[in-house]
Order: structure tokens, then C-alpha cells, then sequence
């Protein structure tokens, strides 16, 4: 496969701010390409420099292999959904569905066949006429990614597309998102803040901090190889432990709740110095009402209980001043635990990853 | 709470009342038939305003103050628009300070803008004609026009400015197709605003007249002659008249403008 979109050490700075500080990624045609980080990170500058709205301070984009140094939006092979959709309020759905049509200025296009595959496309079939002001902003969205994807684009860029939208309605786009993407086959590049969005759509995600790709990955590895701290506790939940390391060769960690253990070499991350980080999920953790023979338990004292539906997260104290999140699945026969119950814990040492201090 | 509700109202009927009466003096009056003008009406006729039609520097008086005020509309709205449009859409040194110059003629005195654009003008060599006049009033209209057009621009989301540029469209054609529709309100109602504020002008317009006399400097010439006044009442009844329409229209467009882009989300 190809890359599709090549950024080659992209730098952006917008006075003394430097929102993007050195990016390169390429992205393959056909994917599901996620930029995923908080607010800040630089992830909305990139889309935008991808686009053509902002030029890089340095560095250069690449896409279909021709440079796009210069290159106006009107003229690179890209389309953007906007955060707020940027809905034509003046024009009605079929207008701001052909607006793109109508720049290409081309009579051969059959204009109204577009727009009505475009439309079905998305699911809103006989809107034609429809003011777009009495749109929904679940079906202004649909509008939104109509008007873009009837251009046939290489790329569909998306700046947080389902923010705006309550949490029924974002799921239920997110994977019609997916569908359409699969279905039409382009390149799509989603700029997110939320993780769970991001793992759920994506088939690579980058994440982004002060500037950077921090680690660039499938959701799958982002989880469960996370190559940083900050990445790991960006991704989901993640217990964090401080250790010593006693033995360099097995790579032998001692802290105060997990004891003496090694850790296999595909999970220590970063230059591992004496002090390291231990980290681990709070699923990877299961709660035992008593002791069994084996030595590996931990003590524990429940000292916050959150009740989430399919799982319950208990936060719990282990010895002096450590702390452990643990999230249990509620399935059948399972105990449920209060607050100030003695428990023992077992952690899944396979899962423990460590990170540089 | 019923009190200070009730005080409020009787306050705001007050208000109203000293606003409008001596405006209301005016119709009453040229529809007397007396030519002096006292209480109590001595009878009704429709003379003064037949009179109107047979006064030809009267007619002369009009047709410039329409063009003064046209061209001054036009000339204050394109420049206005562009002001607007460039302090609202892009940073540059000095945006503030220049903002406020170009706003000062709202709050300077007439006589001050009048003498001293005399003394311009005179000082240049230029002739006094109608078009003095327009340059005086495209003075004074502009900070209406500009403020009128900040707050079309300012509604308009940059956004849809650069969507209309992702779906392939020019600078040019975004202006056209998104743009302009969106803040043609704004326009009109910078226009109409603008014609009415020209049309009523008079501290400028009789510094600035050579011997092209604008309506409003033609009205007070003719306080000279009291045989007149009649006829000037029916005059002033149709300026009246004139100018609420045109405000009207104004703020239905402003109005307009705020609606159309109040619901882009």
C-alpha cells in the first residue's frame, strides 16, 4: 500500500506558541486515521495544515505524492467536515449539498444524480429541499460529510466531528462513520479528543502531546503497548506504582504493593534507569475474598466504590499511602464489595508494563 | 414591584410624548388653513401640499438631496464594508487606532467636521458643489456604516468562509456565494440608514453647498418668509413620513441579518 498523505517534520508556530513542534506521520490510503490527544495538543493545527488553512512554519505535506507547499484548499484533493459543520444557513440541504459541484463549474455533471446519491449515502434521502436551518445537528452532520464526500476526495478530513453531539447520538454515528468509510473506501482523518472514539473507529491512531506524535499505533497495541506514561494514562485507566529495580538481567522491579517480579522486555518503555514506573490496568486486577496458597496477593482496604452499570470501579488503599483503581466486570456471581470491606487482590503481573521515571 | 412598574410606565409614556409631540405639531399644522401658525385651527385643507408641486427650487432642492444622499449612502457603505471587513477579519498594527479615527466623526461636533472640511477644501482649491457634500456626509454616515457591518461580520463564522473554500469555490466566489448573502442585510440596512441620515443633514451640508442647495438648507431658507411656513410644515410632514419608512426598513434588515446568522448552528 501506499502512503497516501506523507508529513515530513511539519512545524507550526503561531507567534511564540509553537502548536505543532515537529510531526511526521504517513498515513495509507484507504485508512481510518485518528489524531488523538487533549485540548492544545496541536492535533486541530495539523488537520488544518493537511487542508490548507494554515501553511507550515516548516517542514512539508505530501499528498498522492505531489507537494502541497502553496497549494490553496480550493485546489488540494481534500475535504473537511467542520466542527460545527459550517452549514450554508442561506442555502437549503440540496444546495449546500452541489455548492462543491457548483464551483467545479463542469455542465457534463449531472448535478441532481450527485446530490441524490449523496443523500442516500448518508441517510437523508428526500431532503432535498429542506432548509437547512431546520436541520438537526445529527442531520446537519449528515449534510456536512454528504457535501463533502460528493467531491470524491482523496482524503475526508474531520475536526471532532460528533462533539457537539449527546451520547446516543455519537455512538450511533461513530459507527456509521466506520461503515461509510469502509463503504466508500477514502482515506478518512479524524481529529478527536476522546480516546474512546478514537480506539472504537480508528485503524491507526496518533496520539498528540504539546506538539508531537507521542506513539502512532492500532488501537489495539495503543492499549495495551503504550510506549510512554503520558500515553498510557491518556488511554483508558492505568495504575501507576513507583519501583526500584533490584536485577537488570530479568529485569526484576521491586515495589511496596507487587512485591519482587519480573517484566517481560516487550513491556518496559522508555530508558529504564534504577527508578522506574510500574503501570497496570485496573481490569488486569481481580478482587479474592480470601487468601489462596499462592503467595502473589496484596492486601487491600475499599475506599471508594463507583458504580458504573456493566462494571464497578473500586478504588482501593494497599499498605501506607498506595492506592489501586480496580474496575470489575458485574456479571452474574459477582460480589459486590462496600466501602471499608478487607479484600485481597490479584494482579495479573504478565500485564504490568514499566515506564522511565 | 407594582409601584416601581407602574412609575416606569408613566415615566416611559412621558418620554414618548416630549419625543413625538413637536413631530406630531408638524402634520397637524399643514393641514390647517390658516398661514399662521397658532392654535386653534381655523380649518382643514390639502393647499400646502398642492403648493409643493408648483415650486420648482423646491423640486431643484430635492433632486439634489437625493443625489447627495445616494452617493453618500453607496460611497459610505462600500467603504464602510470594507473597513469592517478587514477589522473584523484580519490583525494588523494600528487596527484600534485607525478603527476610532474613522469612528470619531459619531461623536464630534457637526460645526467642527463642517468648518473644518470648509477650510480643506477651500485651502485645496476645490470647488463647493454637491459633491463637497457627499464627501462631507460619506464622513459622517460611514461609523454608522461600519458599525452596522461589525456586527454583520462579526456574526459571520469563518468557518463557512473557509468550508466554501474546501468545496473547491475562489476567494472571489466565496465572497460572492457566501459572503455577500449573508451580510447583504447588514448592506441594506447600511444603506437605507445612511440615505436617511443624508437626507435629514443639515450642519454639513450648509457649510459645504455651493449654490446647490440640499432640502434640508432650502427649508430653513425659506423661514425668511413667513408667508411660507404653511408649505414648509407640509414639506417637513412628508420628510417625516419619508424617514420612518426608511428607518423601518433599516432596522427590518438589520434585524434581518441578525436572524439569518443567529441560526448557522
Amino acid at each position: 500500500m501506499s502512503k497516501l498523505v506523507q508529513v515530513e517534520n511539519v512545524y507550526k508556530s503561531f507567534g511564540d506558541v509553537n502548536a505543532v513542534n515537529g510531526v511526521s506521520v504517513a498515513i495509507e490510503e484507504g485508512q481510518f486515521y485518528s489524531l488523538l490527544g487533549p485540548s492544545g495538543c496541536g492535533k486541530t493545527t495539523l488537520l488544518r495544515l493537511i487542508a490548507g488553512f494554515e501553511q507550515p512554519t516548516s517542514g512539508q505535506i505530501f499528498i498522492d505524492n505531489s507537494s502541497m507547499e502553496g497549494i490553496e484548499p480550493n485546489f488540494r484533493p481534500t475535504n473537511m467536515v467542520f466542527q460545527n459543520y459550517a452549514i450554508f444557513p442561506h442555502l437549503n440541504v440540496e444546495e449546500n449539498v452541489a455548492y462543491g459541484l457548483r464551483s467545479k463549474r463542469d455542465p457534463s455533471l449531472n448535478q441532481n444524480k450527485l446530490v441524490d446519491e449523496a443523500l442516500e449515502l448518508v441517510g437523508l434521502s428526500g431532503f432535498n429541499k429542506r432548509s437547512s436551518n431546520a436541520l438537526s445537528g445529527g442531520q446537519k452532520q449528515r449534510v456536512a460529510l454528504a457535501r463533502a464526500l460528493i467531491l470524491k476526495p482523496k482524503v475526508l478530513l474531520l475536526d471532532e466531528p460528533l462533539s457537539a453531539l449527546d451520547k446516543k447520538l455519537r455512538e450511533q454515528m461513530q459507527s456509521e462513520l466506520r461503515h461509510l468509510q469502509r463503504a466508500v473506501g477514502i482515506t478518512f482523518i479524524l481529529v478527536t479528543h476522546d480516546q474512546e472514539e478514537a480506539l472504537t473507529m480508528s485503524d491507526t491512531v496518533a496520539v498528540m502531546f504539546d506538539g508531537k506524535v507521542a506513539q502512532e499505533a492500532s488501537p489495539k497495541e495503543l492499549y495495551e503497548f503504550p510506549t510512554s506514561k503520558e500515553v498510557a494514562s491518556f488511554i483508558g485507566e492505568m495504575n501507576f506504582v513507583n519501583g526500584n529495580v533490584v536485577e537488570n538481567k530479568s529485569f526484576t522491579v521491586r515495589s511496596e504493593i507487587f512485591g519482587e517480579i519480573a517484566i517481560d522486555k516487550s513491556r518496559v518503555f522508555g530508558n529504564a534507569s534504577n527508578k522506574i514506573i510500574l503501570g497496570i490496568r485496573p481490569e488486569k486486577i481481580s478482587i479474592i475474598r480470601k487468601p489462596s496458597r499462592s503467595k502473589a496477593f496484596i492486601s487491600a482496604t475499599i475506599i471508594d466504590v463507583s458504580y458504573f452499570g456493566e462494571t464497578t470501579c473500586y478504588k482501593v488503599s494497599c499498605g501506607s499511602n498506595e492506592t489501586l483503581t480496580i474496575s470489575s466486570q458485574n456479571s452474574v456471581d459477582q460480589i459486590n464489595y462496600s466501602l471499608g470491606d478487607k479484600i485481597y487482590l490479584k494482579a495479573d503481573t504478565n500485564n504490568i508494563m514499566a515506564f522511565s521515571n | 414591584m407594582g409601584r416601581s412598574s407602574k412609575f416606569l410606565k408613566i415615566f416611559a409614556i412621558t418620554y414618548l410624548i416630549f419625543l413625538y409631540a413637536p413631530a406630531l405639531l408638524l402634520p397637524i399644522f399643514s393641514f390647517n388653513s390658516s398661514q399662521i401658525i397658532a392654535f386653534p385651527l381655523s380649518g382643514f385643507t390639502t393647499g400646502w401640499f398642492e403648493a409643493l408641486l408648483y415650486q420648482e427650487t423646491l423640486h431643484e432642492a430635492l433632486r439634489n438631496s437625493l443625489i447627495v444622499a445616494t452617493s453618500s449612502s453607496i460611497f459610505a457603505t462600500i467603504l464602510g464594508t470594507l473597513a469592517s471587513r478587514s477589522t473584523s477579519r484580519y490583525q494588523f498594527p494600528g487596527k484600534q487606532v485607525s478603527l476610532t479615527f474613522i469612528l470619531a466623526p459619531l461623536v464630534l461636533p457637526e460645526i467642527i467636521v463642517g468648518v473644518s472640511l470648509l477650510i480643506v477644501l477651500i485651502q485645496l482649491g476645490l470647488p463647493l458643489n454637491l459633491w463637497s457634500v457627499v464627501l462631507g456626509h460619506t464622513l459622517l454616515i460611514m461609523p454608522f456604516s461600519i458599525l452596522i457591518m461589525n456586527s454583520a461580520f462579526n456574526n459571520l463564522d469563518i468557518s463557512l468562509e473557509e468550508a466554501s473554500l474546501d468545496l473547491g469555490e475562489t476567494q472571489f466566489g466565496t465572497f460572492r456565494r457566501v459572503i455577500l448573502p449573508l451580510v447583504y442585510p447588514g448592506i441594506m440596512a447600511s444603506l437605507l440608514l445612511g440615505f436617511t441620515l443624508s437626507l435629514d443633514e443639515f450642519i454639513i451640508a450648509f457649510f459645504l453647498t455651493g449654490t446647490e442647495t440640499t432640502l434640508p438648507v432650502y427649508i430653513w431658507s425659506l423661514f425668511r418668509f413667513p408667508k411660507q411656513l404653511p408649505t414648509t410644515m407640509a414639506l417637513g410632514t412628508i420628510l417625516i413620513i419619508v424617514s420612518l419608512i426608511l428607518l423601518s426598513l433599516s432596522e427590518y434588515f438589520r434585524r434581518r441579518a441578525a436572524k439569518t446568522q443567529n441560526t448557522v448552528l
